[in-house]
């Protein structure tokens, strides 16, 4: 079996958008009766459900933040009453107070779909044994998993996260299949395993990896390390948890389940819906939610929508791995710069290593000075100035028509980029604008 | 016959380059040809030494960045007319000359150029065939 709801996943575009489009309109009508803060906003730009016919009218909606949920603290933004939510789930943050979310039996099934998808995508069955090394418990990422797993009828093995010796005995007793953690600990995991000698003893065939950014370099380690193929997936508890998007066999980008989130990308700045493939700010309108719906859910990540029908033949866009956050965006002569952008530069110039480098940024009379310091590399240098100057050239060419705007590129030499507990310190702001 | 040549970064920097000697000499490399092409943000060191290797993981060390070249070192008679005669035999053939800088030779009556043509190997076997002297890696 290819697909988990074939009908769904591979759904023709045109349709998938004529069901989309019920959908908003009746949980734009639903959320407006039942969620205050919603109706507030709908209010105060002169919006009705009545205005909403689709997914047409979806960019006249108010957007919805992460201070929401900390201002309605706890279940201020249910849609339900709290009879019908079966299941709470929690994030901490790493700014302060936790966030709540809620779960109806209906969604607690979409979820299940969902994560059931991916499973089916990387070759997992009823055959499988699901080690699910996520944290069981407020984090969405164990159950999330394991209620995965149950749905398309596999064993799951809900071990929780933590005590690896324990994680790697089960793994080998128990016959896993698919393991489900964060990256960093697969990659724990992995040399361990490595040092213990045990890797032949493994039955592992495929790692779902998320909750956590990681690096193409990360995946070809885990790969060799555990002897999987391992898959990006990508979800949030506001959203939903693990599942709102994944990896198919092909690993070009992420399936959102676009019958129940359809993902927009924004201009940070302006809020404005950029076109197709362009850059921004990830925004999610949970179109099927009932306990904890969101409309037009600003997630902070930076990614871009791939619309062609993939070779998987399923028909969802495909996102690609955040970039980083709208935190770390730059505004430089009035153009957004963001350090990935300027990353993916890098790594094509440095031959598929991207080199260290640091932005710096200063006003000098009145106007914004932008520099890109690179770290010297063997790949960069040559033996004559004329090569190293073209490699600066280069780099500012490619610079300019990525950005819109041209650094002054400098080399400087490897480590000479400040660090601060093994991370480069990328952005050095010298404007004084506040 | 090819020699290596390093060819190292040099940030604009005050004392970066004697930073860089330092270090080589230290670790008790002996430089025997060397030439700085610079700009106003960076310069390049090509230096030839009697042992790559271990200057390159001194470079390393101090943090700066090293690449090796294959390049020839071409004798030739100290007199007059000397260094015309190899740079016609290159040029005869069509062959670009990129740079070239002078080399301390430990031969009495000859000199020695490092030379870094467009096509190294062809430089090398029209050289060759016309009976100029290279120098071996060995004799460095
Ligand atoms: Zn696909």
């Amino acid at each position: 079996m290819k697909y988990w709801q074939a009908e769904y996943e591979t759904m023709p575009r045109a349709e998938l958008e004529k069901l989309q489009s019920e959908r908003l309109v009746a949980q734009v009508k639903r959320m407006y009766e039942k969620v205050e803060l919603f109706r507030n906003r709908m209010n105060e730009k002169g919006l009705t459900p009545d205005d909403i016919h689709g997914i047409e009218d979806l960019h006249k909606l108010p957007f919805s933040y992460k201070q929401d949920l900390r201002d309605y603290y706890p279940y201020g933004l249910f849609a339900t009453p709290m009879s019908e939510i079966r299941r709470v789930h929690a994030s901490s943050g790493t700014t302060g107070k936790q966030i709540v979310v809620g779960y109806t039996d209906n969604d607690l099934e979409m979820w299940a779909d969902c994560f059931a998808r991916m499973l089916i995508a990387v070759g997992a069955d009823e055959n499988s044994f699901v080690h699910v090394g996520y944290g069981l418990g407020l984090f969405t990422g164990g159950f999330g998993a394991h209620d995965g797993a149950v749905r398309i009828g596999a064993t799951a093995i809900p071990i929780s996260a933590g005590n690896t010796q324990r994680q790697i005995q089960t793994m080998i007793d128990f016959g896993s299949t698919v393991l489900c953690c964060t990256p960093s600990y697969a990659m724990y995991l992995g040399e361990t395993i490595e040092e213990m000698g045990l890797k032949d003893k493994l039955s592992l065939k495929a790692g779902i990896f998320g909750a956590e950014p990681w690096t193409e370099e990360m995946r070809r380690q885990i790969e060799e390390k555990l002897n999987i193929k391992a898959y990006d997936i990508y979800g949030l508890s506001e959203i939903m948890g693990p599942g709102v998007s994944y990896e198919c066999e092909y690993q070009c980008g992420m399936h959102v389940c676009e019958d129940h989130f359809i993902p927009e990308i924004i201009d940070p700045d302006t809020g404005e819906v950029l076109p197709a493939g362009a850059q921004g700010e990830l925004v999610f309108t949970t179109i099927t939610k009932e306990g904890f719906p969101l409309i037009r859910y600003r997630t902070r990540d930076i990614c871009s929508l791939n619309y062609e029908v993939c070779k998987c033949g399923r028909t969802h866009v495909r996102m690609n791995k955040p970039q980083g956050r709208t935190d770390d965006m730059l505004i430089i002569r009035g153009v957004n710069v963001f350090p990935s952008q300027i990353e993916e530069v890098l790594l094509k110039v440095g031959g598929d290593i991207t080199p260290n480098y640091q932005i710096v940024v200063d006003r000098v009379n009145n106007n914004d000075t932008f520099e890109v310091r690179v770290e010297m590399s063997e790949a960069l240098l040559s033996d004559g100035v004329k090569g190293v100057e073209k490699v600066e050239r280069t780099i500012t060419e490619s610079l300019r028509s990525t950005l819109g705007i041209g650094p002054k590129v400098t080399l400087v030499n490897p480590k000479s980029i400040t660090r601060s507990e093994g991370k480069a310190k990328r952005i050095i702001d010298n404007r004084k604008l506040h | 016959m090819f020699i290596k040549q390093l060819s190292i970064f040099v940030e604009n920097q005050f004392g970066r380059l004697e930073a860089i000697i330092d270090a080589m000499g230290k670790s008790g490399v002996n430089i025997r040809a060397l030439s700085l092409a610079d700009t106003t943000d960076f310069g390049i060191l090509r230096v030839i030494v009697d042992d790559t290797d271990k200057a390159k993981s001194a470079l390393d060390e101090i943090g700066v960045i090293a690449k090796a070249t294959d390049v020839i070192a071409v004798y030739i008679d100290d007199k007059s007319g000397g260094l015309a005669s190899i740079l016609k035999l290159i040029t005869d053939a069509e062959i670009s000359v990129e740079y070239m800088y002078a080399f301390l030779s430990r031969d009495e009556g000859k000199a020695l150029m490092v030379l870094k043509a467009d096509d190294e190997a062809r430089a090398e076997k029209v050289l060759t065939e016309n009976g100029v002297a290279l120098l071996n890696p060995k004799e460095l």
